[in-house]
């Protein structure tokens, strides 16, 4: 069975469900507890598990991820919510340079099963500042797992196995999908970190995207398909680890692939995956692998400048009829 | 009246055993038992000869950059002297004579500035961290760590230490504000060792002492003779006791001085004077209980002659075991990346190549036969 809920609310039964089965699990960050989260994805946890558990903290992000990194070694389970992963910057050290490590250094010692959650990527107008897709400067990191799921049910069973993941987990939102509503099913599940799904069969050519920018590779493959292209899009959930598999099998059939990136493009996820696939599939492949950013600015303030700023159906439909030369 | 005082601030300096060897009795009277006295001087002499030796095993290469410890026995010591063992201990590097005490084998320090991660493989039962070299980080783990034994509802307090230095970073002060706002039971331990490598103490804070910082923050704040352990057990005991039954954070600056270098890597003479080094050579904190012990009648020549041989055996078969220990495999770099070695990796690890990424590992050539052909 399944009901229709919106991604915040697939957010907040996640952390609910598991923290009803696990005392150990807390969730902590700015306004996280009176105030329901800033974007309200903590709605009523403060009633149902009181101040201990649901930790309103001062604006310091450094220090309450350097302290959930201290909680987690003596095997809490902390949840820290960062309004925006934007706000992540300031925590660089405690997030990149301690938690990934943290089992490393210790020589097994210290594991760090804290998951580290917030909007990633421009919400709308919030200015370069604010608008940080995180992906492609964190990938780059290992010890950590990089989550990023594009719908409400993969929101909810990812979540959860981040929760119970005995690594540390970076899990990228999207403000902009948090009203987005789709079928959860009702019954408890999980989602497994580093699985790939195929979201649309196709046999031309295979997209391949990651969180918010798979709505819009659904939605350029609805129209590239009017025009006889038929797209396999591949919703990649999981950036570290990379489920390079289910592409590369994908590859094989269709002969083409364009990878689509709301990173910018030097060093990025994207480039990673093109590497891989033409390692894998250099005999497969009709052409060179194109790739979908975002353009390499800050992002834009003005809205008609981050539209096009960002990765779009319309600049998706391009690069896939250049890459199978339909253009 | 338009104006009123709302907040008188003091700050009490504790000085027990000074270094002209008067002891206030008032204050120190049962405070470290004779026995314990002893045992406390033996391992100060230890740690003393361990950091000369590393020194020099550093100088003839047979070991990596190490920062000396020689002057700051006293304070981790009596730290850990008034902690119960199963007290966190989140330290970073000069705190050896504390993590001695607590049980750490002194192979671990040597086998770490030698270059071995393994050597911050504490043993679990010591309840102490691996050794923070950034500076400043572990203060927010000690944080997190005493709030997590708050949580399970244990009464366990955390201690960290850190030198001057580190209070100008923004991590001491979220750690500070976080424990005292949210009632966390950490004790902040600044070693004010006057000097951040070549950096004095004024440049990191122009207010008189360190330890009103803990103020801004509404924590108790004590200062103490650092290079007095008596001094260092009594300001431990108070934080201690504050933490555990109030669940109150408390800030301890133990003004101690860095005699030797900032590391192996530095020369302090190229930026400080001989006469200061000199004035707080005479303030040693291992010379000033030898006085004391021989005042008190408990300690001689021949019990120091014995100890010194002692030390030198110790510290010898130290040295012995670091240098015995095996190299790690290659392979073992691997190791302890994540819960589960992702499979990805584990072709890495297998192949030993990082250009086997999306390869198929069955047609990956090993390494070997790369080689010959």
């Amino acid at each position: 069975m399944t009901r229709t809920i919106e991604y915040r609310d697939a957010l907040n039964e996640a952390m609910s469900e598991e923290m009803r089965r696990d005392e150990r699990v807390f969730l902590l960050g700015e306004e996280v507890a009176e105030y329901d989260g800033a974007y309200k994805v903590s709605r009523g946890m403060l009633q149902e598990f009181g101040p201990k558990r649901v930790v309103d903290t001062p604006i310091s992000e450094s220090g309450f991820s350097g302290m959930a990194i201290g909680a987690a070694m003596l095997g809490l389970r902390p949840i820290v919510e960062f309004m925006s992963w934007s706000f992540s910057l300031v925590a660089a050290d405690p997030i990149l340079n301690n938690a990934p490590k943290m089992l490393y250094m210790s020589g097994g010692q210290f594991g760090c099963p804290i998951v580290i959650r917030g909007n990633d990527g421009a919400g709308g107008q919030l200015g370069s500042t604010h608008s940080w897709c995180v992906e492609g400067l964190y990938a780059n990191v290992p010890g950590m797992k990089m989550v990023i799921p594009a719908f409400p049910a993969d929101a909810k069973g990812l979540l959860k196995s981040a929760i119970r993941d005995d690594d540390p987990v970076f899990f990228l939102e999207s403000e902009r999908l948090l009203a987005y509503k789709d079928e959860v099913p009702e019954e408890e599940y999980l989602i497994p970190i580093g699985k790939a799904l195929v979201r649309r069969p196709g046999t031309d050519c295979t997209l391949v995207s990651f969180g918010r920018p798979v709505h819009f590779c659904l939605e350029a493959a609805e129209e590239l398909a009017r025009e006889g292209i038929s797209c396999e899009v591949i919703d990649g959930r999981t950036i570290r680890p990379l489920d390079i598999d289910t592409i590369v099998q994908s590859v094989k059939k269709t002969n083409y692939c364009v990878v689509v990136d709301q990173s910018w493009p030097f060093a990025s996820p994207g480039a990673e995956i093109a590497a891989q696939v033409h390692a894998a599939c250099f005999d497969d492949l009709d052409n060179a692998v194109g790739r979908v950013h975002s353009a390499d600015v800050p992002t834009p303030y003005a809205s008609e400048l981050e539209q096009e700023y960002l990765p779009n159906a319309r600049r998706i439909c391009e690069a896939v009829r250049a890459t199978t030369y339909n253009a | 009246m338009p104006i009123t005082k709302v907040l008188e601030a003091q700050i009490d300096h504790v000085s027990i055993l000074d270094e002209h060897g008067n002891f206030d009795e008032s204050l120190g009277k049962g405070l470290i038992p004779d026995e314990d006295l002893i045992k406390l001087y033996g391992h100060m002499v230890i740690c003393r000869l361990l950091d000369e030796v590393a020194f020099k095993l550093q100088r003839s290469g047979r070991m990596g950059t190490y920062p000396q410890n020689m002057g700051q026995e006293a304070p981790s010591l009596g730290a850990a002297y008034a902690l119960e063992t199963t007290d966190w201990m989140v330290t970073c590097y000069r705190e050896n004579c504390g993590l001695f005490w607590r049980g750490l084998p002194m192979e671990k320090i040597l086998q770490h500035w030698m270059g071995d991660e393994r050597g911050n493989d504490i043993p679990r039962e010591l309840h102490a961290t691996p050794i923070a070299v950034p500076i400043g980080t572990q203060m927010l783990h000690a944080t997190g760590l005493a709030w997590a034994a708050k949580y399970r509802g244990e009464k366990r307090v955390a201690c960290t230490f850190f030198g001057d230095g580190a209070t100008s970073e923004g991590d001491f002060h979220e750690a500070m504000n976080f424990a005292a706002n949210l009632d966390i039971p950490v004790v902040f331990f600044c070693q004010n060792n006057q000097w951040a490598i070549s950096v004095p103490g004024k440049i990191q804070c122009s207010a008189p002492t360190v330890a009103q910082r803990g103020f801004a923050y509404g924590m108790d704040c004590l200062r103490c003779d650092g290079n007095d352990i008596f001094a260092v057990v009594h300001c431990m005991n108070k934080a201690i006791a504050s933490g555990r039954d109030n669940k109150r954070p408390t800030f301890i600056e133990a003004v101690t001085y860095r005699l030797g270098d900032h590391t192996t890597a530095d020369d302090a003479r190229r930026y400080r004077d001989a006469e200061e080094v000199e004035l707080w050579k005479a303030r040693d904190p291992i010379t000033r209980i030898k006085a004391f012990m021989k005042s008190r009648k408990i300690w001689d020549d021949s019990k120091q002659a014995e100890l010194e041989e002692h030390a030198d055996e110790a510290v010898s078969a130290a040295v012995k075991r670091a240098e015995g220990i095996e190299a790690p495999n290659k392979e073992d770099f691997f190791n302890w990346m994540y819960a589960e070695l992702p499979e990805q990796l584990v072709v890495q690890r297998d192949t030993m190549r990082t250009s086997s990424i999306g390869q198929d590992p069955s047609q990956i050539e090993s390494p070997q036969a790369s080689q010959q052909s």
